[in-house]
């Protein structure tokens, strides 16, 4: 139901970003999916991994602010409407999403939204009552 | 435990020490007018005689001296004992210009090591301590100068200097350091890089003696939580003599100015005229029992107040607080006086970490103050907004302890330099 997602501080400086991609790199860790918000000063990248305590172990050894959160992970078909449905189904339920990102899986037909909300088990009840599935990390890691 | 190093001059009554003084500024101004040229010019110039100097209410008649008179008279010219007679110099960091030179006799490093000591001993240094000094040996005075008083105590001294940080945290664990010396934002680093070694419980510091430049008391609160020590504040300047002119005791509130040694005034920085006790102002201090490098009235661009009166750990001589800040360290900012050290106050209320940053800068006509702070790993979330509430706050914050608004800007843990010995804290780029 939830995967666990590393976000890291990353300052709005070149070479930044990449620096922190070359220490997953290097240490053979696989992205599943990302995304970066960024503001004037600094952004927050947000990553899902094949290994996240070892991301997040060599994150912080190459000294980097980073902290781990519990996302869901919903698994949809791709096909047009899914994910304005689901939307649908929080927005009548009142809760709200902080950000979302999607992926799609090589030929599985699967699309997968991450979705940032408030209480995850309160949106997942939601969710599920609805029949809507989710995606469990061992899916998403070994993907 | 013995409480005081030399309990005769630090607990001895006001008048004893104002005769004391009296009878060695009398002594010293007679000497430097007859055997320094440069003192002599100064004093004719302000029509003074070593014959107007009776006591030490005579002290406001002398000449200041600066720091350009120290360059002016670079290297001998302040000189006031044979040059043979001197065993060493030392060097300021040349943080603010061009080098001071500062030479010592055999008696000065005496007596600088008693002042030393009456700091270590008033931190609770006794003969089974194991003082660790982490200052720079060489020229600074840092390294030398605890190194002496720690000797006079008669403690098991590591004369580590600054630097090779891991090597530093080894002998600390291997050899049961006990009371550290070093400047603060240098224990604060090692205070980290021992969490991070996970070496916390391996540590057996009791209490750390901090100088050589700015810090707050809530850097005082995380240095003591972070060591699980006292720490204590040290004052002290080459050009007088180096660390030691003044110290902290127990109390923790206000160093005890070596008075024997050294008198201080506070005068209005302005206008030079001497403040009473209590008062804001520059700090000047006169060496009064110095033989080579005997400094009258010279103005240490600190700027802080001075207080009398019987302290809880039974010393009498006078105390002066924490430097709020130094008059040439003080920034004008849109007509503002803005000190460092009030901007480091608000980090830390705020959770920031003490590594920091001023950039200062001319835009358009209208002067800039951006402050630099690196993110405490805890802080960090992965949503913005909670980031820019922190950031918000701390604009806010400091808006209201300056008077004049501050761009904020987050940098990633770690990422400011730290610096081994003075850190770099103010970047002025204003061309004027």
């Amino acid at each position: 139901m939830t995967v666990e997602q590393i976000s890291v501080f990353v300052e709005n400086r070149q070479g930044k970003l990449v620096e922190v991609l070359e220490t997953l790199s290097a240490n053979n860790i696989d992205l599943r999916a990302l995304c970066i918000a960024d503001t004037a000063d600094f952004g927050i990248l947000r990553l899902i991994v094949n290994k996240p305590e070892e991301a997040v172990r060599v994150l912080q050894q190459a000294e980097c602010a980073t902290s781990v959160t519990q996302v869901l992970a919903v698994s949809l078909d791709d096909t047009p409407g899914s994910l304005a449905r689901v939307l649908r189904i929080l927005a009548d339920a009142a809760i709200s999403v902080e950000y979302l990102y999607a992926f799609v899986a090589h030929g599985k037909d699967k699309a997968y939204v991450i979705l940032r909300v408030e209480d995850n088990e309160k949106a997942a009840a939601v969710l599920t009552k609805k029949g809507i599935s989710f995606a469990d990390s061992k899916d998403i890691y070994t993907m | 435990m013995r409480q005081y190093f030399q309990p005769e001059i630090e607990c001895a009554a006001p008048e004893e020490i104002i005769k004391l003084q009296s009878e060695r500024l009398v002594d010293t101004v007679r000497r430097v007018y007859d055997t320094v040229p440069y003192y002599r010019k100064k004093m004719d110039e302000k029509g003074v005689t070593p014959d107007d100097i009776k006591s030490r209410e005579d002290l406001h008649k002398l000449p200041f001296l600066t720091k350009d008179d120290l360059r002016e008279a670079y290297p001998y010219g302040l000189l006031a004992a044979p040059l043979a007679d001197c065993v060493r110099i030392h060097s300021t960091s040349g943080t603010t210009g061009k080098r001071v030179v500062a030479f010592y006799t055999q008696h000065d490093i005496d007596l600088w090591d008693d002042c030393c000591a009456r700091a270590l001993v008033a931190a609770g240094a006794t003969t089974e301590d194991v003082v660790h000094v982490a200052y720079g040996y060489g020229l600074f005075t840092g390294g030398m100068g605890i190194n002496g008083g720690a000797h006079r105590v008669g403690c098991l001294t590591l004369p580590m200097s600054s630097g090779n940080t891991e090597r530093q945290i080894q002998f600390m664990c291997d050899l049961g350091s006990t009371i550290l010396c070093c400047t603060p934002s240098y224990a604060e680093y090692l205070a980290e890089t021992i969490e991070e070694m996970g070496l916390r419980d391996e540590i057996k510091l009791k209490a750390g003696i901090f100088g050589a430049e700015a810090w707050s008391e809530e850097m005082r609160g995380r240095l003591q939580e972070k060591l699980g020590i006292q720490a204590y504040d040290i004052y002290g300047l080459t050009e007088i003599i180096g660390p030691g002119v003044s110290f902290e005791c127990s109390e923790q509130a206000g160093m005890h100015v070596n008075e024997d040694h050294f008198i201080p005034e506070i005068i209005n920085p302005e206008t030079g005229e001497v403040l009473p006790d209590g008062e804001k102002g520059e700090l000047v201090f006169t060496c009064i029992s110095k033989d080579a490098f005997p400094l009258l009235r010279y103005r240490t661009r600190d700027i802080c107040v001075l207080t009398r009166g019987e302290c809880g750990c039974g010393r009498t001589l006078v105390k002066m607080a924490k430097p709020m800040g130094r008059s040439d360290d003080m920034l004008i900012i849109r007509g503002v006086n803005v000190f460092p050290s009030q901007i480091e106050t608000v980090l830390i209320g705020c959770g920031f970490s003490g590594n920091y940053q001023i950039v200062v800068d001319r835009v358009h006509h209208t002067d800039t103050l951006e402050v630099l702070v690196e993110l405490n790993p805890e802080m960090f979330t992965d949503t913005v907004k909670q980031i820019e509430a922190r950031e918000r706050d701390l604009r806010e914050k400091l808006k209201n302890m300056l008077g004049i608004s501050a761009k904020v800007t987050l940098k990633a843990p770690k990422s400011i330099a730290r610096s081994e010995g003075k850190a770099v804290r103010i970047i002025d780029k204003r061309k004027i």
